[in-house]
């Protein structure tokens, strides 16, 4: 497992993924926590800056993973890993590992960020600690949510540009769907949009408060479709 | 140590693989040999644990590879069809990946470097595979399953695609690594199993038709008496006459020389019965005279053909015997179509 995570890991910086990822997250954040929270000193707004990170999973999220099994199957090189000595399991998680890892240190990069806010904002008592690492828990759970259903539809094509389209149209409906359950009459429609939509979950968290419930929820997106695509594998076996 | 049986694999309802069973003993290099689309790369499949087999079992030194894939996946070197490479890697780099994929517990400077030497690719150690030709990528491919050095090897379809030089390095490097490993290679082309194989299993339409040693197979194929004669005279009436001759089998033309006024006839007699003398006087009595004559030993390709289509196949002068393999290299290559000629 461990060889598979680090090839994988590698293989962001062999190619331009790996580089393209980290410079479009820092230089969004950058922009972003400038805009929200530096433009207008007033009022140092962490939650709303988390809100506009989460929307540029739509795009680097699946950049992170389209490729990651849809290539493997395409070159054939997934006969490598499937017939080594390493569990089905074990190969998902370490794809799944990789590309979380990859997120992961460059959203605590994009963290430096709020090095500013604790150098100015802090002696007029506007930063929120909590709220922080709420938020920043939060943003973790979101992208490895999002990054396991990303695995999971790369696994379903060989195509990387189909899997890229799907999980994007995917991400975003699963961020907007939130946004549509207002508008919509009938309580089970509305209350299955409420269930799926991610936004619903990350309230809570962003007010500081360390909601048991919704870590579960995240933590159950991310074991679930990593659970399926290992059945995709099982069953293109059996098939 | 490679033990198959009855095994079935079904894709919805195309059986792919039908009831078979072999076993591979240790040291043991088995050719497994079929037309295209015969079942051979799904057999191979199941067998290295990619695909599951919807009946039967197959084993690798006992164990199971649907009870223990793991166990008995670490016995085993597998070169697919096309070679599992990732292009962007040098070739130092992915036989280390190699290495650490599987678990290998070898010294690791030592034992990649050995590979590296048996297969001749140091000199491309530090390149990236991308660059590489065809024949050094089925070289790297060969390194990546002697990692670990398993006990059993298995490739499929080792020398598709490489040019008759690299053919010849590819069989002898088979034929080297036979030495220490049970291996199990398939192939469409019938002087390569004759050239490095023990044993020759061959499979049609996911059936076994044959499973025998090659000397075994050479020796009932020498038995038969066959022979080209090139006759000058009419050939309806040469040919008809030949087919009612007391003592021959069977005949037919083989080809019509027009300019050299001859016709060249296949001609097989009784098993065990010499009827070159008696063809002889038998053409000298009907003014037909034999301008050449020459002795045939059926080539595997005839078996296979028999086999597989219950007709005799066309015979060509290959000569079955042990450097048939590297003679027939400088030949085109002959291939079996499918079931249908």
């Amino acid at each position: 497992m461990g060889a598979i995570f680090k090839r994988e890991f590698y293989a962001y910086f062999i190619s331009p993924v790996g580089y393209i990822f980290i410079t479009v997250f820092l230089l969004v954040a950058g922009g972003l926590f400038y805009l929200t929270n530096i433009s207008s000193p007033a009022q140092a707004d962490i939650t709303s800056y988390f809100m506009f990170i989460i929307f540029t999973f739509i795009v680097l999220i699946p950049l992170l993973t389209m490729r990651s099994l849809s290539e493997e199957r395409k070159t054939k090189t997934e006969q490598m890993l499937l017939t080594s000595p390493v569990s089905l399991t074990g190969i998902i998680f370490a794809k799944f590992l990789a590309a979380f890892v990859l997120f992961a240190g460059t959203l605590f990069i994009s963290c430096l960020n709020f090095y500013v806010l604790y150098e100015f904002a802090a002696t007029a008592g506007q930063t929120n600690t909590a709220v922080l690492i709420g938020n920043v828990i939060s943003i973790l759970l979101i992208g490895a949510a999002f990054i396991s259903i990303g695995l999971f539809i790369s696994a379903m094509t060989e195509n990387q540009l189909t899997a890229a389209i799907i999980s994007i149209t995917t991400i975003l409906f699963l961020l907007i769907s939130g946004a549509f359950s207002g508008a919509v009459n009938n309580t089970f429609i509305r209350y299955a949009l409420d269930f799926v939509s991610i936004f619903s979950r990350f309230q809570a968290f962003t007010y500081g408060i360390f909601d048991i419930s919704s870590v579960v929820y995240y933590a159950s997106i991310v074991v679930i479709f990593l659970f399926l695509t290992v059945r995709i594998y099982e069953m293109r076996r059996w098939q | 140590m490679i033990e198959i049986s009855n095994l079935v694999k079904k894709y919805g309802v195309n059986t792919a693989v039908d009831n078979i069973s072999f076993n591979v003993e240790k040291g043991e290099i088995v050719g497994f040999l079929g037309p295209n689309g015969a079942g051979k790369t799904t057999t191979l499949n199941i067998l290295t644990g990619y695909l599951s087999s919807s009946a039967g079992s197959a084993k690798i030194d006992g164990i199971d590879i649907l009870d223990n894939p793991s166990e008995a996946k670490k016995r085993i070197g597998f070169l697919p069809e096309q070679p599992p490479l990732y292009l962007d890697m040098t070739v130092k780099e992915y036989l280390n990946f190699a290495y650490n994929l599987k678990r290998c517990r070898l010294n690791r400077v030592k034992h990649i470097r050995e590979i590296c030497e048996v297969v001749k690719i140091t000199d491309v150690y530090n390149r990236m595979i991308k660059n590489l030709s065809k024949g050094y990528r089925q070289r790297v491919g060969i390194a990546q399953a002697l990692v670990g050095n398993p006990q059993v090897l298995i490739f499929d379809e080792p020398t598709v695609g490489l040019d008759p030089k690299q053919i010849i390095d590819i069989r002898n490097l088979i034929k080297a690594l036979g030495r220490d490993h049970t291996i199990i290679l398939s192939t469409h082309i019938l002087p390569e199993v004759q050239a490095i194989c023990d044993r020759i299993v061959i499979i049609n339409k996911g059936e076994i038709v044959a499973n025998e040693k090659t000397d075994d197979i050479a020796k009932s194929l020498m038995s038969s008496r066959r022979i080209m004669a090139r006759i000058s005279g009419p050939s309806t009436e040469v040919l008809s006459f030949l087919r009612n001759k007391e003592g021959i089998l069977y005949a037919e033309i083989l080809r019509e020389q027009k300019d050299s006024d001859s016709t060249a006839y296949l001609i097989e007699g009784q098993p065990n019965s010499d009827i070159r003398k008696m063809l002889f006087f038998a053409m000298s009595e009907q003014g037909w005279p034999i301008v050449g004559l020459e002795s045939v030993d059926m080539s595997l390709e005839d078996i296979f053909i028999k086999l597989v289509t219950g007709k005799p196949g066309k015979t060509r002068a290959v000569r079955l015997d042990t450097t048939a393999g590297e003679d027939a290299v400088n030949e085109p290559e002959i291939e079996i179509a499918g079931g249908d000629n």
